[in-house]
Formats: structure tokens, sequence, C-alpha cells
């Protein structure tokens, strides 16, 4: 690896690309950072910044019936989600990683599908079939539709994992008496185990932020949060959503962040 | 090893190399259906949940409403006015959202190459975090700042620059603006990892040789940083394509883009081979787009690629 980049152009040259890189930075960052901020505001009215500040909003969220019922049809989801992605996903990605099969090539493409195929696709694809089999507003048949979006983010990050791991570690110890399972989980598992987890933290983000497949196959008792949303937002702009977006961006930092610390003892 | 396997060879007679060689492709065919048994439970889940519901819509578009199979369902793509304008208006707003990203995104992504490694992972996080958020909250916030009475208009009217609000939200600049701020890390991110890989030495090769700063990064950097922008731009421009969340909600159903067209025909209408059919299309142009793009640049890309 070659030392920091050595260009003979001074910082005060890229002045100008600083400066449009960080307007655009902004561009990015201030939107969520406004919604932060908002959600503690005391009026109805849009004011940024806000004249007076309260928790009402966050009220208005924890007392909701609709809101909170929405809320924990969401966490069911996503940890249900995250318990079937993870080991399917991990199990793909071991497989896939030993390179061996004919059709690794076309495996490989099937499991990475739902990233390239459009989702409204796959919603209206998957109420359609769900209406035949009765699992529309079910939460089975969100765990099985979130699951199969999640899948391609779990095999990929574990994928990532195994690939700077060395396989002849199981082959040495499943050479000294090891059954297969054992040395899996003895030698392969410890070493990839932070890959693993970054993969099942992708999985609960994506369950908990899906939006169209939901819309389609939720409802009832099992309104997902987003659906909710989709919905409210429809209609008007009430605060509380505000109040919800916060905690759904926290939510985002703590996973990611968490994401990030795994990665890098990995 | 090789000493090992010359052993094998002159100890072991025909018949004892022939037991051998089928008890080896055995073992690779129990080892092969193990690895399977691994990935079958992935994909039977990818098959019942995308690849059945994908080919059943696909089968229904073939038919029409009295169930006669016919084209009738894709021959109206091109006899209904509607249905053209769905087209066009989304094909817009993809080469407007496209472009809006390329002319905001390369020069983020030029910024963090070239920002020491701290400096540039610092910044990457507020790219990262809006990519990881919540497409809905997003969409939200600018819901918020663009809307009637939202921030930007009341500010400027507190300013006194406009004494009308502007119809920022509820049109196609408010769709365009919400897709853009979605769809940029979808740029940056593959264009700033192809930019890294850019070796330096070459770029000041060309200095050494008497290139100015304006030359050496039209005629080596920028020619280098192609192929990474190249995707980056595809895959915006196929995500936009298919993008429902935003347009549904910030386009004040003046702004009926491909997405939001299926989801009437199929829940408002009812018409599923028509809405199947749109999809069926929507699906044929994304693979078409990205196949093209792996042609394109496939070979392209690893003959920049196997140099290094």
């Amino acid at each position: 690896m070659s030392g920091e980049v050595g260009l003979p152009i001074s910082h005060r040259q890229r002045l100008w690309l600083y400066a449009l890189g960080g307007l655009v930075l902004l561009f990015l960052i201030a939107p969520s950072v406004i919604i932060v901020v908002m959600s503690f505001s005391d009026s109805t009215l849009l004011q940024f910044p806000p004249q007076e500040w309260s928790l009402r909003w966050y009220q208005s969220y924890f007392q909701s019936l609709e809101w909170r019922d929405a809320t924990i049809v969401s966490v069911k989801v996503a940890f249900m989600t995250v318990l079937v992605a993870t080991p399917l996903g991990t199990a793909a990605a071991y497989a896939i990683n030993r390179g061996t099969l004919r059709f690794n090539g076309t495996i490989n493409a099937l499991l990475t599908a739902s990233l390239i195929i459009p989702v409204i696709l796959i919603g209206i694809g998957t109420f359609f079939l769900y209406a035949r089999v009765g699992l529309n507003n079910t939460l089975t048949g969100l765990v099985i539709a979130h699951t199969v979006q999640a899948l391609p983010l779990v095999v990929l990050t574990v994928l990532s994992g195994l690939r700077s791991y060395d396989m002849n570690q199981e082959r040495v110890a499943r050479s000294l008496g090891a059954g297969r399972i054992a040395a899996f989980w003895q030698v392969t598992m410890p070493q990839i185990r932070f890959s693993i987890v970054s993969g099942a933290l992708f999985a609960f983000i994506t369950s908990f932020d899906e939006v169209v497949v939901s819309l389609f196959i939720s409802g009832g008792d099992t309104t997902t949060l987003t659906r909710r949303m989709f919905n409210a937002l429809r209609d008007q702009i009430d605060p509380t959503i505000a109040a919800i977006s916060t905690c759904l961006i926290v939510l985002s930092i703590l996973l990611l962040s968490l994401a990030q610390i795994f990665g890098r003892r990995h | 090893m090789s000493a090992q396997s010359t052993l094998v060879n002159d100890t072991a007679d025909a018949t004892g190399r022939d037991l051998n060689a089928r008890a080896l492709r055995a073992d690779a065919r129990r080892e092969e259906l193990r690895l399977l048994a691994l990935l079958s439970p992935s994909l039977l889940l990818v098959f019942a949940i995308i690849i059945v519901p994908v080919g059943w819509l696909f089968w229904l578009s073939l038919f029409d409403e009295t169930g006669a199979l016919s084209a009738s369902n894709y021959a109206r793509f091109f006899e209904q006015a509607s249905y053209v304008r769905t087209f066009i208006t989304t094909f817009k707003v993809a080469f407007i959202v496209t472009g809006a990203c390329v002319l905001l995104g390369y020069p983020l992504a030029y910024m963090l190459s070239q920002l020491p490694r701290r400096a540039a992972s610092i910044c990457l996080i507020f790219v990262i975090l809006p990519f990881w958020t919540s497409v809905l909250v997003r969409t939200y916030a600018w819901l918020v700042i663009l809307q009637r009475k939202g921030l930007i208009n009341s500010w400027l009217i507190d300013l006194g620059v406009i004494s009308q609000p502007l119809p920022l939200a509820n049109n196609l600049s408010g769709v365009v603006i919400g897709m853009t701020h979605i769809l940029l890390p979808f740029l940056v991110l593959p264009l700033y990892a192809s930019m890294k890989t850019i070796d330096t030495d070459c770029l000041r090769a060309g200095m050494n040789l008497g290139a100015g700063p304006v030359a050496t990064f039209r005629q080596i950097f920028f020619p280098l940083s192609l192929p990474g922008l190249a995707s980056g731009v595809v895959i915006v421009f196929v995500l936009c394509l298919g993008f429902f969340v935003t347009p549904a909600l910030m386009g004040g159903g003046k702004v009926i883009m491909w997405a939001m067209r299926m989801e009437q025909t199929t829940s408002l209408y009812s018409n599923w081979g028509a809405g199947a059919a749109l999809g069926v299309v929507l699906l044929a142009v994304t693979l078409a787009l990205l196949g093209l793009f792996q042609w394109l640049l496939g070979a392209r890309a690893t003959g920049v690629w196997s140099s290094r």
C-alpha cells in the first residue's frame, strides 16, 4: 500500500473542490438533521428552527395505539427476518464460496435477483401469489417476503468474510477428526462471526425499512410501521411522523455503528 | 506430493486406479449434493417469492379480459395516450435525476478520493447514513422542506425574495429533488470505489511530464474514472425507472411514473393483465440496460483493470 496521495497540488488550489463537495454533503445530510430538530418542536406549523421546544410529538407517537401496534409488527417481522435470513444466507454463502458447483454463476444471480428486479414487480407479484395461498396480511407472509429481500445482503456480507478466511483451517480440523458441523462451528464460525453479525444487522434494517412490498401484502392487524407512515403521508403532514422518523434515523445510526464496529474487528 | 502420486501410480494396478477414480467421483458428487442442500432453502424461497410470481404475471399478461390469448395488454401501450405519457414522464425523470446525480456525485466522489484516508472516511459517513435511512423518512423530509408552507417557501417569503410560495413539491421538481437525494449514494459509492483504484503514480507521471492539473485530470484521471461512473449511472437510471415511493408521495398525483401506473392498474382498476404487462416490460428494459452495460463495459473495464 503506497502512502497518502501526494500530488503537487496544494489544498489551496483545491478549495473550490472542497467547497463543492461540502455543499453536496450538506445536501445529503441536511434533510435528516432538519427532521431530527423539528421533531422537538412545540408547533404544529413547520418552522425551522422551532420557536418552542417540546416532546409532544414523541408523546403522540408513543401514546397512539395505531402507531404502537404498527411499530410492534415491524419489530417482530424484522427480528424474525433476521432469524430466518441469517442462517439461510450464511449456508448459501458457504456453499457459493466453495466455488465447485457447476451452476455457481446462475445460483449467484438467483440469490441476488431481488437487488435487480424492480421492487414494485416483486410487490405486485407477491400480493398476487399470497392471495392464492392466504398469506396476505399475515406475519408469516411478511417474514418470507422480507427474507427474500434481505438474503442478498446476508449472502454478500458473509461471502466477503469467507473470502478472507482460509478454508484449509476447516480441512485441518476435519482431518484431525472433527465432524463437518463441529469443524464449521468451532473453527470457521468464530472467524467469520463478525461478517455474520453485520449481515444480520443489514437484514434487520432491510426488513424494518421495507416499504413497497409491505404496502401490498400487509394490512389490518399486520400493518407495518412503514405502511402506516406511507398512508399517513398521503393524507397530510403530521409532525408525529417527524418523531417517528427521528427514531428510525437513530435506529439506522445505531445499527450501522454496530456493523462498523463488528466489521473493523473482523 | 508428486513423489507420492508416482508411488501410487507404480504400485496400483489398472483396476485399483479405476476403483479409486470411481470413489473420488462419488465423493465429489456427494459433496456437491451437500452444498446444494445448503443452498436449497434460499433458492427455494427466491424461487417461490420471485420466480413464480414474476412468471405468473408474465403468463397473465398474455391474456385479455375475456381470457383469450392476445397481445392487447401490450398493444395498449402504443394505443393509449395515457400510457405513452407515463413512459415519457418516467424516462424524463430518469434522465434528469441521473444527470443531477452525475453533476453532484462526480465532484463529491472526486473530493473523497483525493482527501486523506481519515477525512475521507468521516465524509463517507454522510453518504452512507442517508443510504441506510428509510426512503420514507427522506421523502417526508423533502415534503417538509419543499411544500407550499414548507421551509424553503417560508424562508424566502420571510426574506422578502418572493411574495407567493413557489410550487416546489407535488410536481415534477419535487419528485426530481427527492429522487436525486435518495439515489445519489448509489452513484457516489461505486464511483468513489473505482476512483480509489486509480494509481496516483499515473497522475504524478503526467504532471512530471509537464501536464498541468487540468490536463492531468482531463487526460488521465477522468478517462480512468469512466467505468466507475458508468456503473453508477446505470444503477441510478435503472432504479429511477422502477421508483415508487417518492413519485407517489411527492408527485401530487400529477407525475405518474411507471411503478405508480402499475400500482394503479392493479390496485385501483384490478386490471391484472395490463399491470402485469407493464411489469414485464419494466423488467425487460431493466435487464436489457444491465446486459448492455455488461456487454459494453465488461470488455473495456476488464481491459483497464487487467493491466494492473
